[in-house]
């Protein structure tokens, strides 16, 4: 599945994400399954609201910290998490 | 307890609570162990809302909610929503016995994130044969309702030679029912099962078949129902790493409160189990003689202690290698480079014999009559 870039992108109603205080990282879960997070990917994830666009995401991110240039990683690791069915596009 | 302070231990990530041993189904594949009758004692809610709060502090996050049958006890939605409370993602693992509408509302209002339903084969005469109870009419029925209400929908096959001719339908039903996720767990032989391995355990052909049939069916539906396949291991070379190595992540909790590193270990001699009833989770996690047993590599025999796979796969399964060769120290005899693997060729053997037999002997079913003939 490719992403696409005109439609919003939404995190999974069949998956939660939740801070895990023993392990001090976000974790991705869902039937007898767990994904640890970095601090990243969680970032990302939690941007993924279903209002969003994957670039407005992406200038979400670069204003939160203060960066430039991350379009490529975050696409990248949208469509990693769209082939996961972590998150999901109309 | 003996107090080892080792600073290597992992703490649980799964627990899984088995609730009750009773069950109305009578799976001769069935993993309680054969004496189950003999532990009718349960744990009281209030007991498995302490330990469900104790591992959560260690770190478990992923609860399996199982038995038996689950869905026998009473106060099941009180459980869940102590587990909701306490930030588990819980897992309820039924047969769907017994499960309607006005339940599965109330399990998703007291915060029940998954059901994954079992279905014993793609038709209703071998389903309800296997069972050894109507069920499969229902079984549908509860996979609709489940998706209905917004849960992810996890089928569950256990695939043995009475139902691998039914690969293909067994993956069309999975798709026609909404199913989210299929698990096609080929049966492991302990327990029951390993009672009934002559008239389970497919021949390496038949295995070989409905493999590539499964492996094909994945590639069809990508994206939409994700494929957990369980190898047989008696068809392989090197065993799994059980239970992702001993004492490191999962922890399981017997309906009596016997706390086991694996949910067959309680077929395994001298282990003195603890039980929650006398200890603090961490205590048993990291104190006890069980859960030490197999940590690390100091226990392990030749050919293991000195293979280069030895982190790989920890030297396989310890019940196996107790049911099969007699001693629970020794390399899992699925591994080719074990001086016993010719126990899992002759049981393969076996099991073809019987298969080519005229005479087969009738499968031993999972109830509390045949329990007692085991103690």
């Amino acid at each position: 599945m490719a992403l696409d870039l005109n439609q919003t992108i939404s995190f999974s109603p069949l998956h939660r994400l939740q801070w895990e205080e023993a392990q001090q990282k976000d974790v991705i879960l869902y039937p007898e399954g767990m994904v640890e997070l970095n601090q990243s990917s969680a970032a990302i994830l939690k941007l993924c609201d279903g209002k969003s666009t994957p670039d407005q995401i992406v200038s979400t991110l670069e204003q939160q910290f203060s960066a430039t240039g991350l379009q490529k990683d975050v696409h990248q690791f949208l469509e990693i998490a769209l082939n996961n069915g972590w998150v999901q596009q109309p | 307890m003996a107090g080892s302070n080792n600073l290597n231990i992992t703490p649980p990530r799964w627990l899984l609570a088995e609730l009750t041993y009773k069950c109305p189904l009578q799976c001769p594949y069935c993993s309680n162990p054969l004496d189950y009758a003999k532990y009718p004692q349960e744990l009281s809610t209030e007991d498995w809302k302490r330990v469900l709060s104790q591992a959560r502090k260690m770190g478990a996050v992923q609860l399996g909610l199982s038995g038996g049958e689950p869905l026998t006890r009473q106060d099941l939605p009180e459980i869940v929503q102590h587990a909701r409370e306490l930030g588990y993602y819980s897992n309820l693992i039924t047969s769907g016995y017994g499960l309607n509408e006005d339940k599965i509302i109330a399990l998703k209002e007291a915060g029940l994130d998954h059901i994954q339903v079992s279905i014993q084969a793609s038709t209703q005469e071998l389903n309800d044969h296997l069972a050894g109870t109507e069920s499969y009419l229902h079984k549908r029925e509860v996979a609709r309702l489940v998706k209905k209400h917004d849960y992810p929908m996890v089928l569950c096959v256990v695939i043995h030679r009475e139902n691998i001719h039914q690969m293909q339908q067994i993956l069309e039903m999975a798709e026609e029912l909404g199913a989210d996720y299929l698990e096609v767990a080929n049966t492991q032989y302990y327990g029951w099962a390993h009672v009934n391995r002559d008239q389970l355990l497919p021949t390496r052909e038949q295995f070989l078949e409905a493999e590539e049939i499964a492996q094909a069916y994945k590639e069809k539906v990508v994206g939409k129902m994700k494929i957990y396949y369980v190898i047989p291991d008696f068809y392989e070379d090197r065993p799994k790493a059980c239970m992702n190595g001993w004492g490191t992540t999962f922890l399981t909790i017997a309906p009596d409160g016997v706390a086991l590193p694996c949910h067959s270990a309680r077929e395994l001699p001298g282990l003195d189990c603890p039980n929650v009833n006398d200890h603090s989770i961490e205590e048993i996690w990291h104190d006890s003689k069980a859960f030490n047993f197999f940590r690390g590599d100091d226990w392990m025999q030749e050919p293991c202690r000195s293979c280069d796979e030895k982190e790989k796969d920890k030297g396989g399964c310890r019940c196996q290698a107790y049911i099969m060769t007699g001693d629970m120290h020794s390399t899992d005899p699925v591994c080719s480079k074990s001086p016993q693997h010719h126990l899992i060729d002759e049981a393969v053997q076996s099991a073809r014999n019987s298969a080519l037999s005229t005479e087969e002997k009738p499968l031993v079913f999972r109830n509390s009559k045949n329990s007692k003939l085991h103690f």
